[in-house]
C-alpha cells in the first residue's frame, strides 16, 4: 500500500507506545472481582500512540479542514456565522455538572437555562419554550409529536392523518412526518417563489393534521401571505409548524408566533451561533402556543419563588425526547449570544444578515449568476450558473480559491441551484472577493470547460469517488494481517 | 455586543448596490403588522459585563465537590490535550462535511471513530454519531422494526428509566407494542414468551450497575426471530464481553464516559454499531473510504440513500445534525490514552466501585448485591432518595441518584464510583451519611 498523505491513528500506532495515563488504582484482578466469563476474550485494537504523535496527527486533521474561521462559508439555510470566542468561555464556566445532582447544587445552571427558555419565547412570539430537543430535525420531531398529541386529545387523530410541506422544504420535514406516521403531501412553489396558496388551500382539509412552513422560505423569500395560509389552515383545525431554519432572516424583527404559528423549532446552532461541530452537535428548542403547552416533554424548568425547578410532573407531556435537560454546553452559548445582543442587537443581526444577502445577489447577478427569483431576498436566495455550466463544478473550482461553496442542488425545486447565505458577519470585501472569483470562474470556464472539470487541483485530495463509496463500502480500517477489503494498491 | 462588521458607509455602500434607499425597503415583503415588535429582553451587556453575570450563576452550582453519580454519565479522567484538540476551530467551526475535498479533517476523524467503536463492540459498522444513549436506544428499536417488519419491542427494566421513557414517546404513534421484562434479583432473566418480537433491548452493566448475562438474553432472542439489541458503557468494553461476542445484532449507548465533560446532561453523543446485515437499515450519517482522481486515499459521507436529504419521507430517519463533534473528542480521547490507559480506567472504576461498595457494608450500610457489577450498585436507605441527594447535597457531596420506585428496592439510591474517586472522597461521603443522619444498621439487607 502506498504511503498515504494523512495516515490513520492506526498506522500510527506502535505496539507498546502509551500517551497519557490514568491515574493508578490498584487492587484486585477483574477475574477476581467481575469473573472470568464477563470479560473479553481479546483486547480492543485501538491505536497505541503518542501524546505529541497524538497532537500532530489532529493538528495535521484540522489543516485539511475548512471552517468558519478559516474560510468564507457561505452554505445556504445553515447560517454559517461566526462563533464568538467568549461563547466558549461562557460555556467552560458549566462544564463540571452532572444531570443528578440536587437542583440545590444547580441553581446557576437552572437559572440561566430557566431565562433562556423565557427570552427564546419572547423571540418567538410563543407562550412556553422546552430546550430538551437535540438538534433542529430532533425539534421537529417533537413538535409533530405535540402537535399529534393535540389532534389525539380533541379525538381527532383518526381522521387527521397527512402533513403537507412545500416543495422546497427541508427533507426532514418530510422525514419527521413519516417517523410519526403520516402521509405527506407536497405543496409546488408559485412563479414568484412563495408558497402556491390557492394549491395549499385545495389540499387543507379535515384530514390535515399540519402544515410545516420555513418563513422565509429555503429560497429565502418571505412568505407575505404568511396571515393567510395560517387563517386557512386553522380554519380546518390544522396546526401551524414553524423550521426555525431560517429564523436568522427575521430574529429581532418579526415573531412566528404573531404570523399564527403553532409550534417553532429553532436551530440554535444557526441563529444562536452554536458551533455547528462539523456536523453537530445542534441544538433545536421548541416553542409553542398555550393549547400545546401541555404536550411539551418532560422535564421543563419551572421556577417557585426564588428557587428554579426540575418539573417532570406533567401528565400530558408527549414524554422525554432525550436523557436529561438538553445540550446544556451549547444552551450556555445561546443564552451568552442572546444577553449580549439584547433585542436591538437581534434586529442588527437579521437587518445585517438581509443587507448581505441582496448586496452578494446583486453582485452574483453582475457577474452571470441571475437568481432563480428575481426580487428582494431575505436572509439567502438561489441563483443559477448560466447554461451549460454544472453548479457541481464552479463549487469545487471555489475550492482551489479558498472558499467554501454555496449550498448545491438544494432547493430541489431549481435547477442546478446554488443557495447562499453570507450571514451578517461577513464583510462586503469578503462579498465581493466572493462575487468576482465566482465570476472569474464562470469566465474562464467558458473559454476552457476542461479547466473546470479538472477543479479542484490545490485541495488534500481532488474529486473522490462517491460511487465506489457506496457500491463497495469500506467503513471501519482493518489491520493489514487481515483479509482487508482494502486492497487498492 | 455586535459582531456584525458593518460601518454607516458600508450599509450606505451596499444600499446604493442594491437599489434600494433603506434596510427598512429590504424588509417589505414582511407585512407592516409584524413588524418590529417590542421585545421585552434584559439590555444588552458587553463581553466584562457577560462573564461577570455568568461567573455568578455558576457560582450558585457545585461543580467542585466529591461526586457519586453515575446512571450513565460519570466523571472520568479527561486529559488536557484531548479538549486542546478537539476544540480546534477548525472543528468547532466546520460544519457537516458536505464538500469532501475540503473536509477529509472532519472526515478522517470520523471513519477512525467509526473504527474505534467497531473494536469496542466487536460489531462490524458504526455511524457517525446519534444525539445520545437514549435516543440511540429509541433508533435501535425503530431499526429492528423495519428489519424484522414485526412491531413489538421487549425491554429489559435495567435499561435506563430515561432510555425506556424516550422510546415510549418515540414508538408511541407508530401503535408498536412495548413489553418491559422485570428483573429478578437485579438481573435480566431469560423471557420465557418472546413471541413476534421484533427486539429484546438488554443493557450491560443495567442501570442498578449489575452485569447481566447476555449471551443467554441474545440466544433467547434469536429463538424468537428478535434482534438483539446491547446497551452498553463504551468505557467498560474495555475490558468487557463486547456485544459481538455474545451474538447482538445492534449496539447502542451513551459515549459520554469514553471522553466528553458531563456539560449538566449535554451535549455528550449517543453510538450505534450494527452487524452486516443491518448495514442499509441504519440510521444517520456514515463515513466510507474511496479514492481521489489521482489514486489518493480520502474518505467521504456514503450510503446516503439512507438519510433525509436524499429520501425525504421515506427515510430511514429524520436525523440530520449529529453529535459529531462530541464523538470526534471521545477518539481523540480514545486515541490519548489507548488501550492499555483506557483498560485501566475501566479497571481503576471497578476496583474503586468495589473498594467503595465494601466501605459502605463496613460501616454497616445496606449494599444491595446480587452478583458482579461495573461502576455503581444499589444503596437501601432510611429516608426519600431524593432527600437524601438533597441533604448530602448541604453537606458538600454529590451522591444519591434516586432508584425509581419501578425496581421494587423501596428507598433506594444509586451509588458510583469512577478511577477518580479519591480516598479522601470516600471519607466525605461517609462523614457525609452519618452527618445527615442515615445511620448504619438501620436498613435490612436484600
Amino acid at each position: 500500500m502506498a504511503e498515504h498523505d494523512a495516515p490513520l491513528l492506526f498506522e500510527r500506532s506502535r505496539p507498546g507506545r502509551r500517551g497519557v495515563r490514568p491515574p493508578v488504582v490498584d487492587g484486585p484482578e477483574m477475574a477476581e472481582l467481575l469473573g472470568e466469563a464477563s470479560l473479553r476474550s481479546e483486547p480492543p485494537r485501538l491505536p497505541e500512540v503518542s501524546e505529541l504523535d497524538l497532537v500532530r496527527h489532529f493538528t495535521q486533521l484540522a489543516h485539511r479542514q475548512f471552517s468558519i474561521d478559516g474560510n468564507v462559508y457561505p452554505l445556504g439555510s445553515c447560517t454559517m456565522k461566526y462563533n464568538p470566542k467568549v461563547h466558549e468561555d461562557a460555556a467552560a464556566l458549566f462544564t463540571d455538572l452532572h444531570p443528578s445532582q440536587d437542583p440545590e447544587g444547580a441553581q446557576g445552571v437552572l437559572e440561566l437555562l430557566w431565562r433562556l427558555q423565557g427570552g427564546l419565547a419572547t423571540v418567538t412570539g410563543m407562550d412556553d419554550v422546552s430546550l430538551q430537543p437535540a438538534a433542529g430535525a430532533h425539534g421537529e420531531l417533537t413538535g409533530i409529536l405535540m402537535i399529534r398529541a393535540y389532534h389525539v386529545a380533541r379525538g381527532e387523530n383518526e381522521q387527521r392523518r397527512v402533513v403537507i410541506v412545500p416543495d422546497a422544504a427541508h427533507g426532514t420535514n418530510p422525514a419527521t412526518a413519516g417517523m410519526v406516521g403520516y402521509r405527506v403531501v407536497e405543496v409546488p412553489t408559485a412563479a414568484d417563489g412563495e408558497v402556491d396558496v390557492e394549491a395549499l388551500k385545495a389540499k387543507l382539509g379535515p384530514d390535515t393534521a399540519a402544515v410545516m412552513l420555513t418563513n422565509p422560505s429555503t429560497i429565502g423569500i418571505f412568505e407575505s401571505r404568511i396571515r393567510e395560509i395560517a387563517d386557512a389552515a386553522h380554519a380546518v383545525g390544522a396546526q401551524l409548524y414553524y423550521d426555525g431554519a431560517n429564523l436568522n432572516a427575521i430574529v429581532g424583527k418579526a415573531r412566528p408566533g404573531d404570523m399564527g404559528f403553532d409550534v417553532v423549532h429553532l436551530n440554535l446552532h444557526k441563529t444562536f451561533t452554536t458551533p455547528h461541530g462539523g456536523g453537530g452537535p445542534g441544538t433545536g428548542p421548541v416553542g409553542v402556543k398555550a393549547h400545546l403547552a401541555p404536550y411539551l416533554p418532560r422535564p421543563v424548568i419551572g421556577r417557585d419563588g426564588d428557587r428554579f425547578t426540575i418539573d417532570d410532573d406533567r401528565p400530558e407531556s408527549i414524554g422525554r425526547m432525550r436523557s436529561y435537560f438538553g445540550n446544556v454546553g451549547n444552551l450556555v452559548r445561546a443564552y451568552a449570544y442572546l444577553r449580549s445582543l439584547g433585542a436591538a442587537g437581534l434586529a442588527d443581526v437579521a437587518e445585517m444578515a438581509v443587507l448581505n444577502a441582496n448586496y452578494l445577489r446583486v453582485r452574483l447577478a453582475q457577474q452571470g449568476f441571475a437568481s432563480a427569483y428575481d426580487r428582494t431576498c431575505m436572509h439567502e436566495f438561489v441563483a443559477q450558473p448560466p447554461a451549460g455550466i454544472r453548479t457541481l463544478d464552479i463549487a469545487k473550482a471555489l475550492l482551489d480559491e479558498g472558499m467554501h461553496p454555496m449550498t448545491v442542488y438544494f432547493p430541489l425545486n431549481v435547477k442546478e441551484a446554488m443557495m447562499v447565505e453570507p450571514t451578517e458577519t461577513e464583510s462586503l470585501e469578503s462579498l465581493d472577493a466572493y462575487a468576482e472569483t465566482l465570476g472569474a470562474i464562470l469566465r474562464r470556464a467558458q473559454d476552457d470547460p476542461a479547466w473546470l472539470a479538472e477543479a479542484p487541483r490545490t485541495t488534500p485530495v481532488r474529486r473522490l469517488d462517491e460511487l465506489t463509496a457506496a457500491r463497495h463500502p469500506i467503513l471501519r480500517w482493518t489491520p493489514r494481517d487481515e483479509p482487508a477489503s482494502d486492497a487498492a494498491d | 455586543m455586535r459582531y456584525a462588521p458593518h460601518t454607516e458607509e458600508d450599509v450606505r455602500r451596499a444600499l446604493d448596490a442594491i437599489g434600494v434607499a433603506s434596510v427598512g425597503e429590504l424588509f417589505a415583503d414582511v407585512p407592516a403588522e409584524l413588524l418590529d415588535p417590542e421585545l421585552d429582553l434584559p439590555e444588552a451587556m458587553d463581553e466584562v459585563t457577560l462573564m461577570d453575570h455568568l461567573q455568578e450563576l455558576a457560582s450558585r452550582d457545585d461543580a467542585r465537590s466529591p461526586s457519586f453519580l453515575g446512571g450513565g454519565v460519570r466523571r472520568h479522567f479527561l486529559p488536557a490535550v484531548t479538549r486542546h484538540l478537539a476544540m480546534q476551530s477548525e472543528f468547532v467551526t466546520a460544519y457537516t462535511p458536505y464538500q469532501p475535498e475540503v473536509s477529509q479533517g472532519v472526515l478522517q476523524a470520523t471513519f477512525e471513530y467509526q473504527t474505534i467503536m467497531s473494536e469496542l463492540t466487536g460489531l462490524p459498522v458504526s455511524n457517525a454519531s446519534m444525539y445520545d444513549g437514549a435516543s440511540a436506544v429509541a433508533e435501535a428499536a425503530l431499526l429492528a422494526i423495519r428489519a424484522t417488519r414485526r412491531d413489538k419491542i421487549f425491554v429489559s427494566r435495567g435499561v435506563h428509566p430515561e432510555s425506556r421513557d424516550v422510546l415510549e414517546t418515540y414508538l408511541h404513534a407508530l401503535d408498536a407494542e412495548i413489553h418491559v421484562v422485570d428483573l429478578d434479583d437485579l438481573a435480566t432473566p431469560v423471557p420465557s414468551e418472546l413471541g413476534d418480537a421484533a427486539a429484546l433491548i438488554v443493557q450491560n452493566p443495567n442501570h442498578l450497575g449489575r452485569l447481566e448475562t447476555m449471551d443467554a438474553l441474545a440466544d433467547a432472542a434469536h429463538d424468537a426471530g428478535a434482534l438483539f439489541v446491547s446497551v452498553v458503557d463504551p468505557l467498560s468494553l474495555a475490558i468487557l464481553r463486547t456485544p459481538g461476542e455474545v451474538g447482538a445484532d445492534i449496539a447502542v449507548g451513551e459515549g459520554q464516559p469514553l471522553g466528553v465533560p458531563l456539560q449538566y446532561g449535554g451535549p455528550h453523543f449517543g453510538f450505534m454499531v450494527v452487524s452486516e446485515a443491518l448495514v442499509r437499515q441504519l440510521p444517520g450519517r456514515l463515513v466510507g473510504e474511496t479514492r481521489d482522481v489521482d489514486g489518493r486515499r480520502g474518505f467521504v459521507l456514503t450510503l446516503q440513500a439512507r438519510e433525509q436529504h436524499i429520501r425525504r419521507g421515506k427515510a430511514k430517519s429524520n436525523i440530520c445534525s449529529n453529535h459529531q463533534l462530541a464523538a470526534l473528542m471521545a477518539t481523540v480521547n480514545v486515541a490519548a490514552l489507548g488501550p492499555h490507559g483506557l483498560r485501566e480506567m475501566a479497571e481503576g472504576t471497578v476496583r474503586n466501585a468495589h473498594a467503595l461498595a465494601d466501605r459502605l457494608e463496613r460501616e454497616g450500610y445496606a449494599v444491595v448485591r446480587s452478583g458482579p457489577f461495573f461502576a455503581e450498585f444499589p444503596l437501601r436507605i432510611s429516608r426519600d432518595a431524593r432527600a437524601l441527594r438533597r441533604d448530602l447535597q448541604r453537606e458538600g457531596v454529590r451522591a444519591g441518584l434516586p432508584i425509581p420506585a419501578e425496581y421494587g428496592l423501596g428507598d433506594a439510591v444509586l451509588i458510583t464510583a469512577t478511577e477518580l474517586t479519591r480516598p479522601s472522597d470516600v471519607d466525605a461521603l461517609v462523614a457525609a451519611l452519618s452527618a445527615v443522619g442515615e445511620r448504619a444498621g438501620e436498613v435490612a439487607h436484600g
